[in-house]
């Protein structure tokens, strides 16, 4: 079964006003659990519409959202999507509500009514999970912004959940935080087995996904894995998206006559391909 | 203006600090109340030499105290010089319409000493106690006025959530700032009013990042589960402990102390009155 059913759902801001172009058009899309999936999309292919769907704070105009089989427009269930389904947003500025890093962690558990002595166990936990152990005692705005976000997403894994949804998290950060975040992501994904819905416009992170979805003006582009998905560089250049530079090099030179049969999506990948062609 | 501190919270590691803070907060209005209720000048001087060791205790450096004091100074000079001289009862130098009472003399010293007492015994609770700490503390003390629907989780919420955004707002600031100066704004020159006018276009970027932040914190605590203060636990519980205890007996002798004195200063100094 399905840890998250997204079932042709459309969504409208303004539902009295019929001929407004939809946000979402007809989306479907569905996640295992423990599962790593990428959403790709440009500004305002409503992506973003889509993560907060997955944890009822958006609920669509027609169509269903399950998670773990539980419909969120039941506003009964809100809170026990909301606390398996956790979702970290773009800026770690404003997701931060105490100004000591371990009492924002404790924050989520603390709303969830859980005794103190273990919402004390799972502060610790999550900072250690996130390598931010040793930051605990530190205010927020002295921290680099990868290690806020980090401090985000421990936030929500102190809440225990089976999923987390990650809005462009590396958006606003440097690349050394990028790279910080996607290290922990990726590990809370492998070791802790927590499925991971990724929300990103870097073609780059989409690659490490076990699943891709490529969402354009608010349609469902294609899916699927991130090889299959890459190598229609024609259909994703015709919408003016991007693929990895590696598959766009392998690409050219297949057009050109190179006999590449399947189109690498990283650098290495690339590299042993090409030895590979010229012998 | 980064590291800017609220509060003016000073950390040291002294048995003040580590006091529960609501302790330190009922007991600083203890002695609020015990400063204003001393009638003889060896109770004064006993709360005096009360808030001294208290100060001394803090491991806060002298200059830190000296400092919250400045900003008072002219008040307590003026209201000591305006009770010099309305003192009544047989003047012992007069000039004119001035005139100089052994009442007078006893009033403003009074005046003095307690309003200096006052500023101290507050300066030691923002000195030792943390923001965070005070906001739990407030929002535990006041728990019982829920009876009366104020809402106390709301209002401790909201300090949580200021204490935490002025270091953001202010960086903010800094920024916009800048951003306005790359385009040519002057902020630096100017009268008063041209000034105040330089400030506008920096207030009107603030207010509308400081509202786009509150609300997408309001999303970010809807995600976390956030309902509001019903059936919400805490981490950081606060528990007396034996230092507690030991201060709040401390305080007991004071009271006391200050009470005996009242009654039986004038057998101890009969001269004064």
């Amino acid at each position: 079964m399905n840890y998250i059913s997204v079932q042709n759902v459309t969504f409208q801001y303004d539902e009295q006003n019929q001929d407004a172009k939809p946000v979402l058009d007809q989306i479907s899309l569905e996640v295992k659990k423990g599962e790593f999936v990428a959403v790709l999309g440009h500004n305002g292919s409503g992506k973003s519409t889509v993560a907060k769907h997955l944890n009822a704070m958006l609920i669509p105009t027609s169509g269903k959202v399950l998670i773990d089989g539980m419909d969120t427009a039941d506003e009964k269930l809100t809170f026990d999507i909301r606390r398996k389904v956790g979702l970290v947003l773009q800026n770690p500025d404003n997701q931060l509500v105490a100004s000591i890093v371990e009492e924002d962690v404790a924050f989520g558990p603390e709303n969830l009514g859980i005794p103190s002595d273990e919402i004390r166990e799972r502060v610790d936990e999550a900072l250690k999970a996130v390598d931010m152990y040793d930051h605990r005692k530190n205010a927020p705005h002295k921290l680099s912004g990868g290690q806020k976000q980090r401090v985000a997403i421990a936030g929500i894994i102190a809440m225990r959940p089976d999923c987390i949804v990650l809005d462009e998290p590396t958006a606003m950060l440097d690349p050394k935080g990028r790279q910080e975040v996607l290290d922990t992501i990726l590990k809370l994904n492998r070791e802790n087995g927590i499925t991971i819905v990724m929300i990103t416009h870097y073609m780059e992170e989409a690659v490490l996904a076990d699943r891709v979805f490529v969402l354009d003006n608010g349609r469902m582009l294609t899916q699927g894995k991130p090889d299959e998905v890459f190598s229609q560089v024609e259909l994703l250049k015709k919408h003016r998206l991007d693929v990895p530079q590696a598959t766009e090099l392998c690409h050219k030179l297949r057009s050109w006559g190179v006999a590449i049969k399947k189109l690498p999506l990283s650098e290495e990948a690339c590299v042993s391909l090409l030895k590979e062609v010229l012998g | 203006m980064r590291d800017i501190t609220l509060g003016q919270y000073f950390p040291a590691d002294s048995v003040i600090h580590r006091l529960d803070p609501r302790v330190k907060i009922l007991s600083l209005i203890a002695y609020i109340v015990l400063v204003f209720c001393t009638f003889h000048f060896t109770s004064l001087a006993f709360i005096a030499a009360t808030v001294l060791t208290i100060i001394l205790m803090t491991k806060v450096p002298l200059k830190m105290y000296l400092k919250s004091l400045k900003v008072i100074i002219i008040i307590v000079i003026i209201t000591s010089i305006l009770n010099l001289f309305y003192g009544t009862g047989e003047p012992i130098f007069q000039w004119g319409i001035i005139k100089i009472t052994y009442d007078g003399i006893r009033n403003a010293v009074f005046v003095c000493v307690r309003i200096i007492c006052l500023i101290l015994l507050s300066s030691v609770l923002t000195f030792t106690t943390s923001p965070t700490d005070m906001t739990d503390a407030l929002e535990r003390l006041m728990k019982p006025l829920t009876v009366f629907h104020v809402k106390v989780h709301e209002i401790a919420m909201m300090m949580t959530i200021a204490l935490r955004f002025v270091p953001t707002l202010l960086e903010e600031t800094d920024k916009i700032m800048a951003a306005q100066k790359a385009r040519g704004a002057d902020m630096e020159s100017g009268d008063l009013f041209a000034r105040i006018k330089a400030l506008v276009p920096v207030l009107v970027p603030l207010f509308v990042s400081a509202f786009r932040r509150a609300y997408e914190l309001a999303t970010a605590m809807e995600c976390r589960c956030y309902r509001g203060g019903e059936g919400r636990t805490r981490m950081k519980q606060l528990h007396l402990t034996k230092r507690d205890f030991i201060s709040i007996v401390f305080t007991a002798f004071v009271i006391a102390g200050v009470v005996l004195l009242n009654i039986f200063g004038h057998v101890l100094i009969p001269s004064f009155v």
